[in-house]
């Protein structure tokens, strides 16, 4: 069939299923907005006000559809201001097709107008990248991005296509099957490690199982729920690994590491075993690497060979897709009491109760937070940005729905919760999203609320306004002797500024408001955004210093007594 | 001197097949520089296989060659990739050396590249170019002793190895240890 490269392009996503596309024109890809209509409504294209919004909305469709998330930019400056979104994705292991609109060929390595080296530029950040420049290639190349995007070990891919040859006509041949004799991902364990590893369990007397960003990426959800519950194994899950296994299961222990439960951080020391599942062993999660888990052996379950070795060194590592080497680790454990462990870890708990907070007149961040998530009874999805916002929201909430905790893990990306909460809104529609969000970190995207406006997303932004950037003045106040520099916020009035995008702004300033203005924005159909003006000093705790060993965790400060977690999620619902 | 040359057992050498197409030493130096990874010598050039180039290249003692190797491997222009430090190997290293010289002292010099059974490819009045073939340890013994006559210039090729014996270096996978992922529909 004979088609322009343009087309060849938008058949290309056809054909891989996708369904949804977010992006920005530009000189260098406008034969391929040209087209887009030709394919509507098999293919939708949103239209952000900025490049990295259309990298982290593609990347958050992603992350909770499991499905590749594709953006476009033009060259030059638009492909440029994908670069942030890239990394982000990069880091997470988010499968993203952006595909560039590039100089046309006789430019390329001329600096013509809008001209950057993409490919140059992004080839730390990609799985792989493509700068195509014969138009056969088109639909091989399309199948190869979509292939490696989302297989092994997930990850962005760039193309970068120039005008010409988007405008040029060729024979589209779409490939029977994707070859490349450089890129073979492993999937299946070895048996004898899958062998070694379920006997370690087998002998282990204080196990626990740490759960990353790979259960949700190869959906282990079941085979992760069978181990724990079938080797009796408490599960701590990592800031990605959060949702991954139910919040208010009795095995469940909530997050690790610099800002995770207490009880977790002394646990993991003690422990004589930590099975990684999916995840690679972060410094934010081990804290110093030479005293993490002392006492143990290490399990390490992960599908990128790179990543086993790299930080620690496993008595026993199943090599491959983490719910494949589930299924067979599943067949081979046995489940043992472990009386004096798990008394061990409701002792820690006991004493040292790490989701607690005091009373106050103002509004504490977490307080608005956990509000949330009473009011919603948990039965939504929750985007963040980065700080301190971010750490109460992975605390303070129990998520019992798989996959339904987004945030910006590896690279620690600000600005990422207003455009994420469109890409998950755009992949959920008739689901609720709430963006709990920073007064710094709004302020880096929020041009988006144009296109939620434009889109009629009804999503629910929480602004978490403590006039600062909170986990900048926290460190600051601990390691820089209270030196504010640069963290105090002169914010706009954020009420206003929702009106003036056409949607809804409510403010609560104090305690008695939080619930009533709530309540008033989950009533409403479309969207709304909360300036919850907080307690502008409230750090976040427990906390491991920088450098610091997870045996070095800080507690929470002595007057926090009320506990957070009285309700189980059913009650929280009746 | 071992097979290996000088100083061997404490240095890395790795052999990659890679694809041959542009951008592809872009995609490995990213690699090396980002992570850390030293590399002491490169040689490349086309292999057997039309489309595919080998390369050898070592690392110094310092570098964790697992990483290196783990590294590369992920990148999709590698086709393989292997540490080949533990093995049999004959390596080899080539290089010219231009020496000044003159009528008086030119039949020293030709006994020394005869002693190392190296070639003289270039004669000039005041100069002559020498060329040696063997592993690293030759070529560092014979540019010691013409060092004295006065190197003008030297440029050598780095390390190039292969492991001794019939097999393969890059020994075709076996497919069914590599079974694709279930495609796109997820799980
Ligand atoms: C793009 C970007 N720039 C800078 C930082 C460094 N940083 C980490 S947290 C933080 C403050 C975040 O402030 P805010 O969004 O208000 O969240 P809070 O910590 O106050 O909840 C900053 C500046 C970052 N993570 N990302
Ligand atoms: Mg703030």
């Amino acid at each position: 069939m004979e088609m322009t490269g343009a087309q060849m392009v938008l058949e290309s996503l056809v054909r891989e299923g996708v369904e949804h596309v977010f992006g920005l024109p530009g000189g260098a890809n406008l034969p391929l907005y040209d087209t887009i209509p030709q394919y509507y409504p098999k293919l939708r294209h949103y239209l952000v006000r900025h490049e990295q919004a259309a990298a982290h909305a593609a990347d958050a469709y992603a992350r909770v559809t499991g499905k590749v998330g594709v953006c476009f930019a033009t060259s030059g400056p638009g492909a440029t201001n994908l670069v942030t979104g890239i990394a982000n994705a990069w880091m997470d292991s988010v499968p993203l097709v952006c595909v560039t609109g590039c100089v046309i060929r006789p430019l390329i390595g001329r600096d013509g107008f809008q001209e950057a080296d993409i490919t140059g530029i992004t080839i730390p950040i990609t799985k792989h990248n493509y700068l195509v420049l014969d138009i056969e290639d088109i639909p091989r190349v399309m199948r190869e991005a979509f292939y490696i995007a989302n297989t092994g070990r997930p990850g962005p891919v760039l193309v970068d296509i120039p005008r010409d040859l988007q405008q040029e006509k060729g024979e589209f041949v779409w490939p029977e099957k994707v070859e490349l004799r450089g890129y073979r991902p492993r999937i299946y364990p070895d048996p004898d490690e899958v062998k070694k590893a379920a006997e370690i369990i087998n002998e282990s007397e204080r196990p626990v199982i740490i759960a990353g960003h790979g259960v949700h990426i190869s959906q282990a959800y079941k085979e992760l729920l069978e181990l724990a519950e079938k080797a009796h194994v408490p599960v701590i899950t990592t800031l990605l690994g959060i949702s991954g296994f139910p919040g208010s299961h009795p095995l469940y222990l909530g997050m690790p590491g610099m800002h995770g439960m207490f009880w977790n951080n002394i646990a993991i020391s003690e422990s004589d075993l930590v099975v990684g599942l999916g995840m690679r062993f972060d410094d934010r999660v081990t804290g110093r690497l030479r005293d993490f888990a002392p006492k143990a052996r290490i399990v390490h379950v992960e599908i990128d060979p790179a990543e086993v070795g790299k930080n620690v060194r496993p008595a026993a590592a199943l090599q491959g897709d983490a719910r494949v080497c589930l299924r067979e680790l599943n067949k081979l454990v046995e489940s043992r009491e472990r009386a004096q462990w798990f008394a061990r870890l409701d002792d820690l708990k006991q004493q040292h109760p790490s989701i607690v907070f005091p009373e106050t007149d103002e509004i504490l961040p977490q307080f608005a937070i956990r509000k949330i998530y009473e009011a919603t009874g948990g039965d939504c999805y929750v985007v963040t940005g980065v700080g301190q916002h971010q750490m109460w929201a992975a605390q303070y909430w129990w998520y019992d729905k798989p996959n339904t905790f987004v945030t910006s893990g590896g690279l620690g990306t600000m600005g990422f919760e207003v455009p994420a909460a469109m890409g998950v809104q755009a992949a959920k529609p008739g689901e609720l999203v709430w963006a709990i969000c920073g007064d710094g970190g709004f302020q880096m995207t929020l041009q988006e609320l144009a296109t939620i406006a434009e889109y009629g997303w009804p999503i629910k932004f929480a602004i978490i306004n403590n006039g600062h950037h909170g986990m900048v003045r926290q460190w600051q106040q601990l390691f820089y002797k209270g030196n504010l520099v640069a963290s105090p916020l002169s914010n706009p009035d954020f009420v206003k500024l929702a009106e003036a995008f056409g949607i809804l702004g409510l403010r609560a300033s104090r305690r008695e408001e939080v619930e009533p203005t709530i309540q008033q924005a989950m009533e409403h159909k479309g969207a709304v955004l909360i300036d919850f003006q907080v307690k502008e000093d409230e750090n976040c705790y427990p906390m491991v210093p920088p450098g610091a060993a997870l045996q070095e965790t800080i507690d929470l400060p002595d007057d926090y007594n009320v506990i957070a977690k009285e309700k189980t999620k059913a009650e929280v619902r009746s | 001197m071992t097979a290996n040359g000088r100083g061997a057992l404490r240095k890395h050498t790795i052999i990659a097949l890679v694809e041959d197409r542009p951008g592809v030493l872009n995609r490995l130096a990213s690699k090396w520089r980002q992570r850390g990874f030293n590399i002491e010598s490169l040689a490349v050039g086309h292999s057997e296989t039309p489309g595919l180039s080998r390369m050898t290249f070592v690392v110094d003692a310092n570098t964790d060659a697992e990483q290196v190797v783990k590294q590369l491997d992920k990148l999709v222009d590698v086709v393989d990739i292997r540490d080949v430090s533990h093995e049999n190997l004959v390596t080899r290293e080539m290089a010219l050396i231009k020496v000044r010289c003159d009528p008086g002292n030119r039949g020293h010099i030709i006994e020394i590249v005869d002693i190392f059974r190296a070639n003289i490819v270039d004669v000039s009045p005041d100069s002559v170019i020498v060329e040696v073939t063997g592993d690293e340890g030759k070529v560092d013994a014979i540019f010691e002793l013409l060092k004295d006559y006065g190197v003008i210039e030297m440029v050598r090729t780095g390390r190039v190895a292969m492991v001794r014996g019939g097999a393969a270096s890059h020994p075709a996978p076996e497919e069914e240890q590599y079974e694709r992922y279930p495609g796109q529909e997820l799980w």
